[in-house]
Parts: C-alpha cells; sequence; structure tokens
C-alpha cells in the first residue's frame, strides 16, 4: 500500500477537542466520512489507548491513531486532524499534541509503504509543526508529501 | 541479527519504527532484520531477537526476554535511533 491521496473529507485543520479522546475520534470520522472505516474502527483505535497508554504519540506534537486490520477496515487509508488548541495524551515526553493522524489497513502486511512514506515526511523535524499550522488541505497534502520545509516557509 | 518492533497493534507505531529502524542500521552499517509485531505475540517473535524496540508503556508487558529492551521516545528521530542501537548492537 502506498499513500493514496488524501481526500478532502480526510483532512479536518483546526477543529476543537476537549480531550485525546475526542481527539482520536476526530481521525476516526474522517476515516469513516473518506470511506476508509466503519465507526467500529473509532472505537478499537480509542480502546487501543485505553488498553495500552498513550504510546500512540510517537513525537513531540504527533499522535498516529489506528488499530487492528480487520472487517470494520473497508480500504487503506489515512485521515489527518488538527487541533485549534493542542490536547494532553498523558504521554512523558511528546505531549500536548496538535497533529492526529489516523491510519487504518485492511491487511497486517500491507501498511508498510502508507508508514514508509510517513517517514519520509516526518523525518524532517520541521514537518510537525508546519502541519499543525496548516490552514488549507494542500498545505497539508504538500507536507505530507515531504514539502514541509517549503510550506514553513509560505 | 533480529530486531523486533513492538506495539499494541502491530501495525502503525511498529511499522514506523521498521521503516525508520532499518535506516538507522544502514547509516550505521550494520544488517539485521527488522521485523513489526504486536505486543501479544511478543514471547514468540522476539524469542531468538537480539534487540527490542518499543515505546515505555509497553516494557511491563513485554516482560522476561534475553533481548536488550530499547525505549524510542521520537520515532521520527533518527539521531535517538542510531545512538542506542549502536550502543545496545556496538
Amino acid at each position: 500500500m502506498s499513500l493514496p491521496a488524501l481526500a478532502d473529507r480526510a483532512i479536518v485543520l483546526g477543529v476543537q477537542a476537549r480531550d485525546w479522546r475526542e481527539a482520536v475520534r476526530l481521525a476516526g470520522d474522517a476515516l469513516v466520512d473518506s470511506g476508509c472505516t466503519t465507526t467500529e474502527y473509532t472505537e478499537a483505535m480509542i480502546r487501543m489507548v485505553d488498553d495500552h497508554g498513550p504510546y500512540i504519540v510517537i513525537a513531540p506534537g504527533l499522535a498516529l491513531a489506528h488499530a487492528r486490520p480487520g472487517a470494520d477496515v473497508r480500504r487503506d487509508g489515512l485521515s489527518v486532524i488538527t487541533l485549534a488548541a493542542p490536547v494532553e495524551f498523558g504521554h512523558a515526553h511528546n505531549d500536548p499534541v496538535s497533529v492526529v493522524i489516523g491510519l487504518a489497513s485492511a491487511a497486517a502486511d500491507a501498511h508498510l509503504g502508507a508508514v514508509a512514506q510517513l517517514a519520509n515526511a516526518f523525518n524532517d523535524p520541521a514537518a510537525i509543526p508546519a502541519l499543525a499550522k496548516a490552514t488549507t488541505r494542500e498545505e497539508a497534502r504538500r507536507i505530507l508529501d515531504g514539502g514541509s520545509t517549503v510550506a514553513a516557509g509560505a | 541479527m533480529k530486531i523486533v518492533t513492538i506495539c499494541g497493534a502491530g501495525i502503525g507505531t511498529s511499522g514506523i519504527l521498521k521503516v525508520n529502524a532499518e535506516r538507522a542500521l544502514q547509516r550505521l552499517g550494520l544488517s539485521a532484520s527488522v521485523v513489526a509485531a504486536d505486543i501479544a505475540s511478543v514471547q514468540r517473535v522476539a524469542a531468538d531477537a537480539q534487540v527490542i524496540l518499543t515505546s515505555e508503556e509497553f516494557v511491563e508487558a513485554i516482560g522476561a526476554t534475553r533481548a536488550d529492551v530499547i525505549v524510542i521516545e521520537n520515532y521520527f528521530d533518527g539521531d535517538e535511533l542510531a545512538e542506542k542501537l549502536e550502543r545496545a548492537l556496538g
């Protein structure tokens, strides 16, 4: 799986979330709205954090919300949520979070192309702050395609 | 040499860690097979591993293992990964 072009409905910028649970739910809603998952997948993403803690906060300011592949994934996809005000997930190093990426994969071994592309984009330390500040979907797409330096200076 | 990356689902975060660990190993001139797995299968998948990469949240659940358990804070920080891998493998 490589990253499909992000649908407009998969990108939601500058939204309000009361807490981490709502932030993850927004990322799940965007996956549902763009036709990738059912609402059960959203609940499964929240359950991962309830069960295992805030480990999905994998870098300063960024949470990668996901659950297991399964029947509640209709097709592979991503969503991007940026928060108007960052929320705490309870992570020891990487709080607060202002960008939540939702990841849905229909099969366990099919998602590595997509995560490699995410790694390409976010291995640039400027990418997360640039995405948090993005005001248009085009800007968000450009950052996820690995063009964050351009976006940050724009 | 075998390295296992662990997360709750065996996809997503452990996948990011796998991709970036492979890049760090390449930088260090080391070769190893890197496998992403979920916490439920760690004892089986990591039975013959030298290193387990994961988040602080999973250290207790991994339990007794012969592998070095290394906690990564920023999954996108190639320097952190390279330094910690070099220390464990060097």
